[in-house]
């Protein structure tokens, strides 16, 4: 299958990009380097084409019900020209994706838009018009996905080179949006919506613009273009979640409270998956999400064995002491306790850090914890995320 | 884009570089390589004094991007290693011909370095 294509493909392709498939979708990985790009989004502003989120509307009497009853928060308590972040989970509580649930400002013909995660975006509209006939809901739900273009300008300077690039600022000065807040303003002569929304940490917006009308957009917000590999490391260094890794249905299927983001859900509202959540929540958790630092050289990478400290110096194997599980030992002599989901080298910390689940004994942070790197454990310890101050 | 291939070196089709000094052959990887790499955070290799084969694994070269296994251009003993890049693995980016040099071996044999490709030969491999 031919993968998909942002309206801005051919510009990147001209800068000199190099690209990466990523949830279906042909996107930029790197255009300098990850590092400079890094920097640039921590010390000043950088831009990313996120056109590979999805965009759906939804509108009609029942768009809010409808919307509440298929994610986690409460979309009832958005006002217009607000946001708010939310899990989408089976009747089994399991995270099928995380999104941004958008009320749109009064002025917009559309009541909700809602953005689930690369290559989602069919399955999900799917997954919503189902639900609207099986509870005989009143309200439209549209793909627009193809029809945008979502440019992501991040950074303690992104406020200010938004506002510079915006022509009639008629909608207010972006620079007082609040945070989460969303509003239509002017771009290179485009209608776009704008939404003081990241996945960096750092202050920054959100652009959603015509497709067609992408170039002129990204071109007037001038500033250090961004790949996906820099997008990793700054959100890795901020602990957020990605789709398909940190969680994945078939993959890896966790619940919002092993995933830790129980801020997300909301178990006063109805929703599907909200009594198995309610459940999991008395019972408490067996494994959860952490971040960890290891105390030694390496990268930790996704897929990689998280193990036991106090069986894993390679010796154990041998004397196996008392209580140990000899039969689950893995080369490195440690017992497997969990598994990275996500790692990298901080390029701000310049230390090798990490996310993955582990048993809920060791989620304290300070307790120590290895992570087996081609067949040698290395020593790590649990950290609380985020790794770095936003 | 153009990479710098300089001739009086010898390579391996997997992008590691060999270039002799007094007796000994120093190792890294090529300007390609660093470049198809990115951002250069982890290097590992053997100590000094192990018996290395000519194309068998010395050591792992890893960017944020990728793992990358390294390879022997010449059997002989590790004489040397760059211990800088244990702390500064941005030097492989940064001069991979100069101050990122992997190791230095005493070669067993100087004969196999003729089996090496010659910069011509290396950069039509990776035009």
């Amino acid at each position: 299958m031919a993968l998909r294509e942002s309206p801005l493909r051919a510009a990147h392709a001209a800068s000199g990009a190099t690209f990466t498939e990523f949830g279906g979708w042909e996107m930029p990985v790197e255009f300098e380097s990850i590092h400079t790009e890094h920097a640039s989004v921590r010390e000043s502003v950088g831009k990313f084409d996120v056109s590979h989120m999805g965009e759906i509307e939804v509108s009609g009497p029942d768009a809010a019900a409808l919307l509440d009853r298929l994610t986690t928060n409460d979309v009832t308590a958005l006002d217009p020209g607000t946001a708010q972040y939310a899990m989408i989970t089976d009747s089994r509580g399991t995270i099928l994706d995380d999104t941004v649930v958008y009320r749109l400002p009064e002025w917009h013909d559309t009541g909700y838009l809602f953005v689930p995660n690369a290559g989602h975006d069919g399955e999900t509209t799917t997954r919503w018009e189902s639900h609207r006939e099986e509870w005989a809901l009143d309200a439209t739900v549209e793909n627009r996905t193809d029809d945008y273009a979502m440019i992501a300008v991040q950074g303690p300077d992104a406020a200010a080179l938004l506002a510079g690039a915006v022509g009639d600022p008629g909608a207010g000065d972006v620079r007082e949006l609040p945070r989460f807040g969303t509003t239509g303003e002017t771009i290179a002569d485009a209608a776009c919506l704008v939404s003081r929304t990241g996945y960096t940490g750092e202050d920054g917006f959100e652009v959603v613009a015509p497709a067609r009308e992408a170039g002129p957009v990204w071109d007037a917000l001038d500033c250090q273009p961004c790949g996906l590999g820099a997008r990793d490391t700054l959100r890795i260094e901020m602990g957020f979640l990605l789709s398909g890794q940190d969680f994945d249905p078939e993959e890896n299927p966790r619940t919002p409270y092993e995933a830790d983001v129980a801020f997300a859900v909301d178990l006063g509202t109805e929703f599907v998956g909200r009594d198995a959540l309610a459940r999991a929540k008395d019972t408490g958790v067996a494994e959860r999400l952490v971040g960890f630092a290891l105390d030694e050289r390496g990268v930790p990478r996704a897929g990689y064995d998280i193990v036991d400290p106090d069986d894993a110096d390679g010796t154990i194997a041998d004397g196996a002491a008392p209580g140990s599980t000899t039969a689950e030992s893995t080369t490195v002599g440690g017992e497997v306790i969990g598994t990275v989901t996500s790692g990298t080298v901080s390029p701000t910390l310049g230390e090798p850090i990490g996310l993955g689940y582990v048993p809920i004994e060791y989620a304290k942070p300070g307790t120590e914890i290895a992570v087996a790197i081609r067949g040698e454990p290395k020593e790590a310890r649990v950290r609380a995320t985020p790794f770095v101050d936003g | 884009m153009s990479f710098e291939i300089p001739d009086e070196l010898g390579y391996l089709t997997t992008h590691e570089w060999a270039r002799r000094e007094n007796g000994t052959v120093r190792v890294g990887v090529s300007d390609f390589a660093q470049d198809e790499l990115g951002d250069v955070v982890f290097v590992e290799f053997p100590e000094t004094g192990e018996e290395l084969t000519r194309e068998a694994e010395f050591g792992v070269v890893e960017s944020i991007k990728a793992v990358s296994d390294l390879y022997t251009p010449v059997s002989g003993t590790v004489a040397d290693t760059n211990d800088a890049l244990l702390d500064v693995p941005e030097l492989v980016n940064d001069d991979p011909y100069g101050e990122g040099w992997m190791i230095e071996v005493e070669p067993a044999d100087e004969s196999e370095f003729e089996d090496l490709l010659s910069a011509e030969e290396y950069r039509e491999q990776i035009e």
